[in-house]
Order: structure tokens, then sequence, then C-alpha cells
């Protein structure tokens, strides 16, 4: 059968996944919901987390769109929907697919969906799966026991924890944004087009640092925090295409 | 006087999430692992098993790492039922947690008691439903404007999508930078020093990933030992 990562087989196939996990979904609240009237439990309270909870989900839902927009240029849309319905998160695919995609010379967003072949397709589809799955299976090890108190984080583990996930995100970023940089040495030569990225980088920073500020000054734009990200994403695009007509585009290379 | 029946049925209801859920999510670990199977049926081919070991290198040990802290770290605050279905929709930090924090003080229920279990459950149920279905109804407009189709052909476009990476990084950049300064400072400055010192380096951005993350844990670890990281 012939390729194409926007294949009507590959939207049929992932739907059926996800309405797997939406079965799944469906079938714990069901249970939950039957176990808060056993419970007598208040259904009014009840009413308000089921409809609080939605309306709260809405935003955040609609900026995992924009990441799926950005993601499909390179992957259609069927894989980048799958990923970003289960467990994966705009900037874990995008390392994922990107480590794959630099070792033959291509990024995510250099690199159209089109021109994407079926074993690229399937090597970044399967370090994407297999890289984040560990979650889904560990909780059925461990959650009774984590509940029932046997296995737990001692306090003074639980900060290094913290600072080790932190300084494990602060790794995987700071080398992007050291390749970022990877064209800048050739302004020393007088050649413009490795500010590019720089400036894109620096703008999509300030607009995030904005976002960040406004929502802390004026306490009632909170949903602007479900968007920064994708603001500032959209923000340092855009920004990208005067910046590239300016100062160039960088050289394709063989 | 105790009400066995309703004692016999809070231990059969948690007892009934633990083994539901375990069927689910061991499914669902087998659905997910199938699929790229299954690609490689229907396309007749194979990953290109270099870059599928590269890339796993550069991705899975520091993915791996993240997932088992975050098990351990999210498992008391997300209720048994929650729990299952966070660590299968993912976005939990940023939503299913604060989704179910939200309905725990909403509803006034203890996150330790079976209602609040209850109340997490439900809330992130319905937080995993409604985020399904307006991301696929966002994919149906999407595929039936062609929209990726319209995003790729059109020349304008094309630097704004080649600078996806610094546009996305910028952002993030500053998120976690800006809680995290003092483990933030000794690997951003190696990695300028590398890719802009290095030609050719960013061919490699893959493995410096892992690199990256290492020098940045071992740097914590000082930091931390030292009593730097308050």
């Amino acid at each position: 059968m012939e390729f194409s990562a926007n294949s009507p087989v590959l939207f049929i196939i992932f739907g059926v996944i996800i309405l797997a996990v939406l079965g799944q979904s469906v079938f714990f609240l069901v249970r939950a919901l039957r176990r808060s009237k056993q419970l007598k439990m208040d259904q009014k309270k009840i009413r308000k987390t089921v409809i609080s909870s939605a309306i709260f989900t809405i935003a955040p839902a609609v900026s995992i769109l924009i990441g799926l927009v950005a993601l499909s240029y390179t992957l259609g849309l069927p894989l980048p929907w799958l990923r970003l319905s289960v467990i994966g998160s705009l900037s874990y695919e995008t390392i994922a697919a990107n480590n794959v995609l630099s070792s033959i010379r291509e990024s995510i967003g250099s690199l159209k969906f089109g021109d994407l072949t079926a074993q690229q397709f399937v090597t970044i589809f399967f370090v994407m799966t297999i890289s984040i799955m560990v979650g889904i299976w560990l909780v059925c090890i461990v959650c009774k026991k984590v509940q029932g108190g046997i296995l737990k984080m001692e306090n003074k583990d639980k900060k290094w924890s913290d600072t080790f996930v932190n300084a494990m995100f602060i790794g995987m970023i700071s080398a992007f944004l050291g390749f970022v940089f990877c064209d800048f040495r050739v302004i020393f030569e007088g050649k413009t087009y490795g500010l590019v990225p720089v400036l894109v980088m620096l703008s999509s920073a300030i607009t995030m640092a904005l976002c960040g500020l406004v929502v802390k000054k004026f306490k009632k734009i909170t949903w602007l925090a479900d968007y920064a990200l994708p603001i500032s994403m959209i923000v340092g695009m855009v920004v990208a295409v005067p910046l590239t007509m300016w100062l160039g585009a960088t050289p394709v290379t063989a | 006087m105790e009400d066995k029946r309703s004692y016999s049925k809070v231990m059969t209801y948690r007892d009934s999430v633990y083994f539901y859920g375990n069927i689910w999510n061991l499914s669902i670990t087998a659905i997910l692992l199938l699929a790229p199977v299954l690609c490689c049926f229907i396309y007749q081919v194979w990953p290109d098993w270099a870059l599928l070991g590269a890339g796993l290198i550069a991705t899975a040990p520091m993915y791996i790492a993240v997932g088992v802290v975050e098990v351990f770290t999210y498992i008391p605050m997300l209720g048994t039922g929650g729990t299952y279905l966070s660590f299968v929709t993912g976005n939990i930090s940023n939503l299913k947690l604060p989704c179910a924090l939200n309905a725990l003080e909403q509803s006034g229920y203890d996150a330790s008691s079976e209602e609040g279990d209850v109340v997490s459950t439900i809330s992130i149920a319905v937080s995993s439903i409604v985020t399904t279905i307006i991301v696929a109804l966002g994919v149906l407009l999407m595929s039936v404007t062609d929209l990726s189709t319209m995003l790729t052909n059109n020349p304008v476009l094309e630097p704004a999508f080649a600078q996806l990476i610094p546009a996305l990084f910028g952002g993030l950049g500053v998120v976690f930078v800006s809680k995290n300064w003092k483990i933030a400072i000794a690997p951003i400055v190696l990695m300028l020093i590398l890719f802009i010192a290095i030609p050719g380096l960013g061919d490699s951005v893959g493995i410096m990933v892992p690199v990256s993350a290492i020098f940045t844990i071992i740097s914590a670890r000082i930091l931390y030992k030292k009593g730097f990281l308050g």
C-alpha cells in the first residue's frame, strides 16, 4: 500500500485506539458516579464536579490542538492526533521525533509530511511509543502498594526527586537551546542566516515572559496561562517569516 | 453499629478499580505497542534499526526515568481511578492534577477519603473525555479542510515551520529556567559553547540531549548536596 502520513487507514487505526482510551474514561466515570450514589454523596456537588472539570479542560484542550497543527507539518495529522491524545505532550513528542530526524539531518518543521517515507514514519512512531510508555504499565504494578503505604517516597527523597525531574527537563531543553545556536558562528564569516533561529527563540522567550507577567499582575486572566506556550510558539514562528526574508534562510545541505 | 454491606462495598469498589484499571492499562499498553507493528505490516516496511536505536538511546532513558518519578509522585495525589486514567491520557501536571485538586477543593471532600477518591476519578475522567472530544473534533475539521496540505504548500509559511524548534523551546526555556535558574546556568552555558564552537554538532542534537541531561543531573546533585537549592 502506498504510504501517506495522512492516509485514511492511519486515521482509522489511531481512531480505534483513541476510542479505546475514551472507553476507559467512560468506564471509570460510570463506576465512580454509581459509587457516589452508593456512598450517598451530595449529587449536586457531583454535578458541579462534572461541569467544572469539563469547563476547566476546554482551554488546555484547544491549546493541544495548536501543538497538533505544528507537529502535523512534518508528521501528518493522524500520528500527532494519537500521540497528543494518549500520554505525551507537544514537547515530549517534538523531542522524540527530532531525535530520530536529526540523524538524517532533518528536524521537525524542516521536513514536510509529504516527503516523509514510510520507514521514517514507523521509526519515529516506535521511538515515540516506546519511550513514553513506562507510566501506563508501571502504575499497574505499584499503585496498590503506593496507596497502601508500602512503597512511598521519603520526604527527603521527594525534594531530590523533584530536583531530579526538573534537572532532566532543563538538560533536555538546554540541548535544544544550544542547538538554536548551531549556525551562529557563520556571522563571523559575514553571513546572517545564523541569527534567525536565535532571534526567533528570543521572540518566543520574550512573549512567554510577558504572558507570565500579565498572569501574575492580572489575576483574572488565569486562562492566559493555558495558552502562553502556544502563543509564544506562534509568535516565534510568525516572526520567523520576516526575519528569514531579511537575514536569509539556512542553506539546504545535501 | 458498622454497616457491613457498605464496608464490604468500600473494599469491593477500590479493589475493583485496581482490577479493572490493571486490565485497561495493560490492554492499552499492548494496543499502543502493536500499532506501530501494524503500520509496518500494512506498509511492508520495518524501522530503520540504526535510526531507531539512535532515537531510543537519545530519548528513552530520560523519559523512563521521568516516568518512574512521576508515577511515585502523582499516585498519592490522583486517587485510584484517576491514577490509571491519568497515566494513559497524560497531561498530568498541567491538566489532570489541577483539575482533580480543583474538584476536591470545590467538593470539600478529603483527598484521602473514599469520597475524595470518587471525586478525583470523576473529574479526571470528565477531563479526559472532554480533551479527547475537542481534539478529535479539531482533527476532523483540519482533515476536512485539508489544513496540513495547505500549510505545507504555502511557501510563505515554510520559514515559520522551519523555525518551529527555536519557537517552541524559547517559550519552554523561560518556563523551566525561571523556576530553576540555579540548575539551568551550567548546562545552558555548556551547550551554547559546544554548539557554537563545534561545526556540525546540530546534526547530533539527539546525542547531545542525554549528554546534557546527565550533565545537568550531576551539577544539580552537586548544588543540592551543597545546599544551594534551598
